[in-house]
């Protein structure tokens, strides 16, 4: 067991006006995780400290937060690889709940407007939807976003403009437009083409490092942007032709 | 079945892709491009060629004798103003949230860099060589 020195921001709306830092040094073992450094801190020294976990295994993606000024899950960041004292914050650019609670309401508005499920206008088969093996991989990088909103709360663009549907509401769309099952493609481009859609996206890479997945979110992004400029070009043809 | 067709049709007719935030992207890659190459052409035209001692306004008035550099710097003004313009326009959108704010720097912005853009327009394009000026 080691001393491990932490550095979190609190912030409780019902008593203070701004958000404070305060600092604890817990137990722990340099392979324990932040997440363990976390419960150590709520459990043994201020149990006030509010924070997301749920599986606590880089599956659900609960405790996404700002970990020495990156976006990470603190129960896939051990504590041997970072500098102390931990800094950890609440992500960027949601309003904060309590401490490391950030209201995820507009992220989920926005996840679910791209729609993100299987449109098909054919009636199902009576067995399985058939996809080969090339075709899965065609979206098989994006399947893996497990909504912790790490990539949109790293983005710049997003932080300055609170309307722009985010990476993670595209990276979503792109699992379902590159899917050769699904019909909805209009329907998502549709949305995505708009002032707040895919164009205020300005490379910056924010979001492909800070995917806890390894999602290359800035190739998708350009990949949903291509695709559009496809379809406009389509359509400036056909209606040529007509 | 039925649920599924009753489902689709629901979401009525998709509006078509296009309009000003896909072409105005299109248009930043692509005028990026040619003014890579414009711009490196003419810096290496008036830096490393000529000296910039060399420059004055008979070597300006020998150019544009001919359409060829007038129409190179025509286009390179055209195109870098209007980039330019169209980036500050999304960083204002990004940045202002009020849409009286964004009106007044859209107007201030396509004000300002009309105008500019206009005059180095009318003195590409107006600009007369003395009659001198290419005789040997």
């Amino acid at each position: 067991m080691a001393h491990v020195r932490l550095k979190i921001q609190r912030f409780n709306p019902e008593m203070d006006s701004a958000p404070q830092w305060r600092e604890y040094t817990v137990e722990a073992e340099p392979t324990d995780r932040v997440l363990d450094a976390l419960h150590a801190v709520k459990w043994h020294h201020d149990g006030s400290l509010a924070f997301r976990r749920s599986c606590a295994h880089g599956v659900c993606g609960s405790d996404a937060m700002m970990i020495n000024g990156k976006n990470r899950l603190a129960c896939k960041l051990l504590i041997k690889d970072l500098k102390q004292p931990i800094v950890v914050e609440p992500m960027r650019g949601f309003a904060v709940v309590k401490d490391l609670i950030v209201d995820q309401t507009k992220f989920f508005e926005k996840y679910r407007s791209v729609k993100p499920y299987l449109i098909a206008e054919e009636p199902p088969p009576a067995t399985e939807r058939l996809q080969s093996p090339k075709q899965q991989e065609r979206f098989e990088d994006t399947t893996k976003c497990i909504l912790c909103g790490a990539c949109t709360t790293s983005c710049p663009s997003f932080w300055a403009n609170g309307e722009y549907v985010g990476p993670a509401a595209i990276v979503q769309a792109h699992r379902f437009l590159f899917d050769s099952r699904d019909q909805g493609a209009e329907e998502r481009l549709e949305v995505l083409n708009k002032a707040s859609g895919v164009w205020r996206c300005r490379t910056i890479f924010n979001c492909t490092d800070a995917c806890p997945r390894g999602i290359n979110v800035t190739k998708a992004i350009v990949e949903v942007q291509n695709l559009l400029v496809a379809h406009a070009k389509q359509g400036s043809t056909t209606d040529a032709a007509q | 079945m039925a649920t599924s067709s009753a489902l689709s049709s629901a979401y009525g007719r998709p509006k078509p892709t296009g309009g000003l935030e896909l072409w105005s992207w299109v248009f930043m890659r692509v005028s990026g491009l040619l003014l890579l190459v414009l711009a490196l052409g003419h810096l290496v035209i008036m830096h490393l060629i000529n000296s910039v001692d060399a420059i004055d306004y008979d070597f300006v008035a020998r150019r544009y004798i001919g359409w060829f550099w007038r129409s190179y710097d025509l286009l390179m003004l055209v195109l870098a103003m209007v980039h330019g313009l169209n980036g500050l326009r999304v960083i204002l959108d990004d940045y202002l949230h009020q849409p009286v704010q964004r009106r007044i720097a859209a107007w201030l912005l396509y004000g300002i860099g009309g105008a500019l853009t206009a005059l180095g327009i009318v003195a590409v394009v107006v600009f007369q060589p003395p009659s001198s000026v290419g005789v040997p």
